[in-house]
């Protein structure tokens, strides 16, 4: 494992609340969305974490505040302790630097009106000490060669190149200014599973090439298997369960995470005979007035009185190796295939 | 060196293969305005609306190319004297020649429709991008001074302001009289270039390449500039194009009711004002200026048809 030295992402109690407004001249707050609701987590050098968590529970928000494209509420982001969260201006663009984003959909994070060339190279002109200007056009064409296109499509538009060749345009783009981090939010969702496979080497790949550290956001269980080291799994703005992938897998202990890997389909028939499907009932509570307590024991069959009185904190306990927020974790292998 | 003929029949090949631009190898690679200007070729609409604009322009720089005749030459004695071979359109109610005066009118009119549309779109964007990119209360600002003039009736408004203002002027010059007339029109429209430039910047504000560029750490200015506003051209193109014709007839409508042109300028609207009492006796006087403004706004409109139909993905 990686020492403690390696960190080069630390995330600090995060929150991020937007703000329920009513009336339109005079505007007064009637409560808050928690999107991200404290969240801790560290990202070593060359790691994958994979966050998983069902649509609303504030995968994407956490993407933004990583990136700094929303200010957090409270809590801080440090990338090689220096607080992104809070930094502006000059710092905040030499910081930016170091962590990039690939977006969820190819066809409208790339500007319809910009070539290819345009759209990798803007990086350089944005940081333009990064590389010499009649260097770009090769650097640019380099990337492209690196994310597998034609470097001869560089002077080619957006709407000329299929999902799959746009996402590996975004990737270029993510990876011009050298990162170290780069933040993937739900990056092969929007393509065709034949292509997921690709584009999920290629991120494999490059992660090799250039020891890069993903944060990688799906709610696609299985792709984030593949690719990940460790896995925080999030419900409503909170991390409930954090750990190897192997741990979150095979020992999940947090009730929402066995849930979750219940519904995940099994390829093979009598697997699939053998494993247990955990059907939870309820919605998700509003993320504006979540329950007291634990958040999940609206839904939860392991519920009891203690839930609702006090939080569970993400912690190693006793039923659990690993950090799980829950009284009651115990390990429990819904899948019974690994 | 390769075949030259081979090169011009691959040349030919790629024109001609339009919808082939996504296979690889083939082709020139093509924007979306490229896209959108084959679009606009290929439409007969374009081609008469620019022909005839093109006369009209031609007719407004060189009114002499088309007439050797001074416009401002009046002999009484022929006032209201029918067409003839010695005067194609007649003369009017001065006995001034109508032809060289419709002639030497299209400059009053197209210096009137392009530079309204200029001042407007230029204020309009202005306008709307520091409203849209700002939002917040800038925004409120903004939209609320736009609502103030386009709450004024249009031509009340122009009416009410080119009354109050052009007496003040003991004996204005053609450049003062057509200046005042352009500032008003404009006054009076930037708002609604400014409402459609706001929108259209709002539709791709949060476009992820917005964010992706963000996150670059790129200035507002460059997101303005290079992302934003490309991205949000092409409806206020269109209304542009459109509403250069409608500025044309709001001046000669100003100019017949006396209050927007008026002598010493040359103006399709004012001949038609001095004639309207004698459209029994004179119909020639009054007809053919009628019938350059008709056909010179309905280039503009169609022109601007056209453009909107090549810029705009869902009529393709």
């Amino acid at each position: 494992m990686a020492s403690q030295d390696d960190v080069i992402l630390e995330v600090r109690d995060l929150v991020k609340h937007f703000p329920l407004t009513q009336g339109i001249v005079l505007k007064r707050s009637i409560g808050a969305i928690k999107a991200v609701d404290g969240v801790d987590f560290d990202l070593r050098r060359g790691e994958t974490l994979g966050v998983v968590g069902e649509s609303g529970c504030g995968k994407s928000t956490l993407a933004k505040l990583l990136m700094a494209l929303e200010r957090p509420t409270s809590g801080s982001v440090r990338v090689h302790g220096e607080d992104i969260a809070s930094a502006r201006g000059a710092a905040l663009k030499r910081m930016r630097r170091n962590i990039q984003m690939v977006f969820q959909d190819p066809y409208t994070s790339l500007d319809p009106r910009m070539t290819v060339g345009d759209i990798v190279g803007e990086p350089f002109e944005i940081h333009s000490e990064v590389a010499p200007k009649g260097d770009r056009r090769r650097r640019v064409q380099e990337l492209l060669e690196v994310v597998g296109l034609d470097p001869e499509h560089i002077n080619r538009y957006p709407h000329q190149f299929s999902g799959g060749q746009r996402q590996r345009i975004g990737i270029a783009r993510g990876l011009a200014l050298q990162p170290e981090i780069i933040v993937c939010d739900e990056p092969v969702s929007a393509l065709d599973v034949s292509i997921q496979a690709q584009v999920m080497n290629l991120l494999d790949r490059l992660q090799k090439e250039f020891n890069l550290a993903y944060i990688f956001i799906a709610h696609d269980l299985s792709v984030v298997r593949h690719i990940s080291d460790r896995v925080a799994v999030m419900y409503l703005g909170k991390i409930v369960e954090l750990g190897a992938d192997a741990e979150i897998y095979d020992h999940p202990t947090h009730p929402y995470t066995q849930a979750l890997l219940s519904a995940v389909p099994v390829p093979d028939p009598r697997g699939r005979e053998n494993r247990e499907r955990i059907i939870l009932t309820g919605d998700v509570p509003s993320p504006a007035n979540p329950p007291s307590g634990c958040r999940f024991r609206t839904r939860c069959w392991k519920a009891q009185e203690i839930c609702s009185v006090e939080e569970p904190l993400l912690q190693v306990r006793e039923g659990s190796g690993h950090p799980s927020a829950c009284h009651f974790a115990e390990v429990h292998d819904v899948v019974h295939v690994a | 060196m390769s075949d030259p003929v081979t090169i011009q029949t691959a040349g030919v090949a790629a024109g001609g293969e339009v919808q082939e631009t996504t296979a690889p190898g083939s082709g020139k690679p093509r924007s979306l305005w490229q896209d959108a200007w084959a679009e606009l070729r290929k439409q007969p609409l374009f081609w008469i609306s620019l022909a005839l604009l093109a006369v009209f322009i031609v007719m407004a720089i060189f009114p002499q190319l088309f007439t050797g005749k001074d416009p401002a030459f009046a002999e009484l004695r022929r006032s209201l004297e029918p067409p003839s071979a010695a005067a194609w359109f007649g003369y009017d109610l001065q006995g001034r020649d109508v032809y060289a005066r419709t002639i030497y009118g299209a400059r009053a009119s197209v210096v009137v429709g392009v530079l309204t549309t200029v001042l407007a779109v230029l204020v309009g964007v202005i306008m709307g991008v520091i409203g849209g990119f700002a939002g917040g209360w800038v925004d409120s600002l903004t939209s609320r001074i736009g609502e103030i003039f386009i709450g004024v009736p249009y031509l009340l408004g122009a009416i009410l302001i080119l009354s109050t203002v052009a007496p003040a002027q003991e004996n204005p010059g053609a450049v003062l009289i057509t200046a005042v007339v352009i500032i008003v029109l404009s006054v009076l429209s930037w708002p609604i270039v400014a409402r459609i430039a706001r929108s259209s910047l709002l539709s791709v504000k949060h476009a992820d390449y917005v964010l992706a560029a963000r996150a670059l750490g790129a200035s507002p200015g460059r997101i303005i500039f290079r992302h934003l506003l490309p991205n949000s051209l092409a409806p206020i193109i269109v209304v542009a194009t459109i509403s250069m014709g409608s500025y044309i007839s709001a001046e000669a409508t100003l100019s017949f009711l006396g209050v927007g042109l008026r002598a010493p300028v040359i103006s399709w609207g004012i001949a038609i004002a001095d004639h309207t009492d004698y459209l029994r006796t004179a119909l020639h006087a009054m007809l053919f200026p009628s019938i350059f403004l008709s056909v010179c706004v309905l280039a503009f409109v169609m022109l601007g048809d056209a453009v909107r139909s090549a810029l705009d993905p869902k009529l393709r």
